[in-house]
């Protein structure tokens, strides 16, 4: 298994995205899976603004397609992943 | 039974419409209208876009609509939120219930408001008169009104 080819996206909404500058990026999540604390230090190193706001994961919510995860959640290859805020609607 | 999320306006009594014509068995109709606000913290507000997560933001209005069809016995529940950017006065929200006594209806539309500012992924970002953007922080008290309905 030596395919390192972006196999997931990861989303981003309200101010995670626009301090990120983007609104998703593609990483690769090992076969095995990987779990949403892990993934955010895989963040980290994609640029300093990723490193100051995945170094503090809990101040953001997480979902896996699209239902809310918690950050010991199991990530697999092809999952939609997204980080955001808390909500502030209504 | 209607959850929607869109751009456009909607209208009340159309949406109050839906739910009672053709049934004399609902006694009651309670409706709760979000609005923008032209001032926040003080400070004077030009307008406000709302973002969403399309798809999991419907999912999670669903959800809500089927938690309270379980608690309360409805005839009618309908959840309209709007996205995009929204001047001051202008509706952001819209829940209607309706059942055959006013307690229940009054009840499922707060607990339907006091779940969907904790739950449903929608973000608010406010332009102020400087032209400068805030994001809105999220209010503990929205945290303690959803720990109401938890007994």
């Amino acid at each position: 298994m030596t395919d390192t080819q972006p196999n997931t996206t990861i989303r981003y909404f309200a101010w995670v995205r626009t301090r990120l500058n983007r609104a998703e990026d593609d990483v690769t999540i090992p076969a095995a899976g990987m779990r949403l604390q892990d993934l955010a230090i895989m963040l980290q190193e994609q640029s300093t603004s990723h490193a100051v706001i995945f170094g503090r994961p809990e101040a953001l919510k997480a979902a896996i397609n699209k239902q809310y995860a918690d950050l010991s959640a199991l990530v697999m290859p092809g999952d939609e992943v997204a980080f955001f805020p808390p909500v502030t609607g209504g | 039974m209607t959850v929607r999320v869109q751009e456009a306006d909607f209208d009340t009594q159309a949406e109050i419409n839906a739910i009672t014509d053709g049934t004399d068995e609902i006694g009651g109709v309670a409706s709760f209208i979000g609005t923008v606000r032209k001032t926040h913290d003080g400070e004077m507000i030009k307008a406000m876009t709302l973002e969403h997560y399309p798809g999991m933001t419907e999912q999670a209005l669903e959800t809500l609509k089927a938690q309270a069809q379980d608690r309360w016995p409805l005839y009618g529940v309908t959840i309209i939120h709007r996205y995009g950017r929204l001047l001051p006065g202008a509706n952001i929200v819209l829940v209607i219930t309706a059942s055959q006594h006013r307690q229940a209806a009054f009840d499922a539309c707060q607990f339907i408001m006091d779940y969907l500012k904790t739950d449903a992924p929608f973000w608010k970002a406010e332009e102020l008169a400087d032209g400068t953007t805030r994001w809105v922080e999220p209010r503990t008290r929205d945290t303690a009104a959803k720990q109401r309905w938890s007994t």
